[in-house]
């Protein structure tokens, strides 16, 4: 990975930790599966959501509320894509 | 290694509710205050707290601080102090009203005054019916009340140091404290702060546990930080849990879903509850439900690969009944055990959620250790709050909304005591301690370049699901001494933990590594604690702890009302007394514990 890609990305991945477990939770099961993958765009939606008040986002990720903007719609889509980690 | 340093009159670690309290009280007498936090202050994880703030305003009916206490003393298992215990509920009301003023949307009545709730274990007239005590805004209470404290902090200029992981405490050779050494994410750089005044309000450590409610920053910082500096641990052992976590994340199943009908079944689908609570079932009281559960798994009826999770069914209630009564529930079902729960039964565990030991204080936010024949003599320039600390006010076992009004009222009180000392004795800072520093630098350093070491997340699992089976809601003597050994073996490893990513900017990989070596500090001095107190109360619950008539329900007053204190050097263990004398009323006198 790039120097300036890992910078951005690490920087992204620790404003994934929230103070709900639930987005925790959900947030670590995304970068699992797109940490290598996450484009530009991807990387803007994301940060859009990640300025939003907690209890705001995980009502967004699950699903009792709907995003406006497009992009974030479709970041959100993929945020509740991920299947459970089911490690238990 | 570099490093600067920069000075202030006080700094704070931690921008949760207890730190944004204190540093309040610091700002407003205009001393220079700066505080740092891993993460922006309103994600801080007081946000989670939903209940409210316990005050006996007496807005709907009559209600006495006295009343208050003596449910807090009752739910500690009177292993709680009863001066702190005095003197939070004693203050309950005025830390509310200040609150309000701040701007916290409290939920009110038709006639504006706050609007309150009961909630389980407040009582009025000393154990006689509940009071409505409980003040909350909608079911935001924590974070309205960051926000609230936040602005208030801007408005008096605390300096805010976003995204700086605090390392270790700065003790001088008197064993004063005279900083904190920390990390600035961005850039990798540390920093010593030197001040005159050291606040630790971190939050607890709940993430020891494989299966907590905890957000992932919950790794007790402050907590290992101060034990590393040589500070003893209280009461450790007491950690309170919900029976109904989803297995494997800790996502919080409310109780709600038993209330509605949920049955409890074990891997041969039997309704195991009837076994243990013939009457009440699958509404028993919660130790009762989560004692049950543990005794199922560990006798292998537990379901899955692992046996290690129990089943909650719902699928016999109507699925409208689900989704109106209980909405959320299927959403998480779906989303954190892969399970439709209107087809298929939830995987569940009991769940750790909070802590009720830490940092020993006094009532006045001072850290407090035994010395020179004093079981509680303050530590010049170290002052701690919130659920770091241990005032001690839970005892044995925390009563619902009683953990925002802790961190209000010692965040406050923490604050008001360092300016005091600001005023009266501290005029200059003590010059700083250069091995201490020197410390922080060698155990960044060995992470840096450790070779061939361990995995941290394989290491930080290794003890999670070891603290969970070793020192869990249900506790066995041999499991325990067992766990004891596990620990050591792991804490060996975590010593050695390994990164690959070096990177400076945003290395989260070195942040997890750090994490880790303040949460192998708190699951040992949880599970030495706990084996070595061979009772039971409250959240401590022993197997082997006979229930005669001279130790009810496992509980012995002769031998054990006495709070632990572990220290990290030698995994040493020492005891002091319960302060039973409260501040101006008459003891309140042991009996046991039932509602």
């Amino acid at each position: 990975m790039k120097e300036d890609r890992r910078a951005r990305i690490n920087r992204l991945k620790w404003h994934c930790r929230r103070a709900l477990l639930e987005l925790d939770l959900v947030f670590d099961r995304f970068w699992e599966r797109y940490e290598d993958s996450l484009d530009e765009q991807g990387e803007a939606a994301l940060e859009s959501l990640l300025e939003l008040e907690d209890h705001d986002l995980w009502a967004l990720v699950n699903g009792r509320e709907t995003a406006d903007d497009q992009r974030q719609a479709a970041m959100i889509e993929r945020l509740r894509e991920v299947s459970p980690t089911a490690n238990f | 290694m570099q490093y600067s340093i920069r000075k202030f009159d006080a700094v704070i670690v931690g921008a949760g509710g207890a730190g944004l309290r204190a540093a309040i009280q610091l700002s407003e007498a205009g001393y220079k205050t700066a505080v740092l936090t891993k993460v922006f202050p309103t994600r801080s994880h007081t946000v989670a707290a939903q209940g409210g703030v316990a005050a006996s305003l007496g807005n709907s009916e009559e209600d006495h601080w006295h009343w208050h206490m003596y449910d807090t003393v009752k739910g500690s298992d009177w292993l709680g102090d009863q001066d702190a215990i005095e003197f939070m509920c004693r203050k309950a009301n005025e830390v509310v009203v200040e609150l309000e003023h701040y701007g916290m949307p409290f939920d009110r009545l038709d006639n504006g005054k706050i609007y309150q709730r009961p909630f389980g274990g407040h009582m009025s007239n000393f154990g006689e019916k509940p009071v409505r005590r409980s003040c909350a805004a909608a079911d935001r209470t924590g974070h309205a009340m960051l926000h609230a404290m936040y602005q208030r902090n801007i408005k008096v200029n605390t300096q805010f140091f976003v995204e700086w992981q605090a390392l270790d405490l700065v003790r001088d050779a008197d064993g004063d404290v005279v900083g904190v050494t920390a990390m600035d994410m961005e850039t990798g750089e540390i920093v010593v702060f030197h001040a005159k005044a050291t606040i630790f309000a971190t939050g607890g450590a709940g993430r020891i546990y494989y299966s907590s409610t905890n957000a992932f920053i919950n790794t007790g910082d402050g907590v290992g930080m101060a034990a590393r500096a040589g500070i003893p641990l209280e009461d450790m052992e007491f950690w309170q849990f919900h029976p109904t976590g989803v297995a494997g994340a800790g996502v919080l199943i409310t109780e709600g879903v038993r209330g509605e009908g949920g049955i409890l079944r074990n891997s041969a689908g039997e309704r195991f509850m009837e076994r243990y609570a013939p009457n009440a079932k699958d509404l028993a009281s919660r130790d009762v439900v989560s004692r049950a559960m543990t005794t199922e798994i560990n006798e292998g009826r537990g379901c899955g690969p692992n046996k290690d999770y129990v089943l909650l069914d719902i699928t016999h209630l109507p699925p409208e009944t689900i989704m109106k009564r209980l909405p959320g529930i299927h959403e998480i079902g779906i989303q954190f055990a892969g399970v439709d729960c209107l087809k298929e039964p939830l995987p569940v565990v009991p769940t750790c959620h909070y802590q009720m030991g830490g940092i020993p204080t006094n009532y006045l936010g001072q850290v407090v250790v035994p010395k020179n024949g004093n079981p509680s003599e303050p530590v010049h320039g170290f002052y701690a709050a919130g659920e770091c600390a241990c005032a001690s006010v839970h005892g044995a076992n925390r009563l619902g909304t009683n953990s925002l009004l802790d961190l209000l009222v010692f965040g406050k009180s923490a604050g008001e005591t360092a300016v005091s000392d600001l005023k009266n004795n501290v005029k200059a800072h003590k010059p700083l301690a250069q091995e201490a520093i020197d410390r922080t630098l060698a155990r960044v350093d060995r992470l840096n370049h450790q070779k061939d070491g361990a995995d941290v997340h394989e290491t930080r699992l290794a003890m999670q699901r070891t603290m969970q089976k070793h020192a869990g809601v249900f506790r066995f003597k041999d499991m325990l001494a067992e766990g004891v050994a596990r620990i050591d073996e792991i804490a060996g490893q975590v010593a050695q933990t390994q990164i690959k990513d070096k990177s400076m900017v945003f290395n989260t990989a070195r942040i997890e590594a750090l994490e880790l070596d303040n949460l192998i500090e708190v699951a040992k001095a949880t599970i030495v604690s706990a084996n070595a107190r061979t009772e039971s109360r409250g959240a401590h619950v022993r197997d082997d702890a006979v229930d005669c008539p001279e130790t009810p329900d496992g509980r012995d007053d002769k031998n054990w009302l006495k709070h632990t204190l572990w220290y990290r050097e030698g995994s040493r263990l020492d005891y002091k007394p319960v302060q039973m004398k409260p501040m101006s009323v008459d003891t309140i006198e042991l009996k046991k514990r039932a509602y």
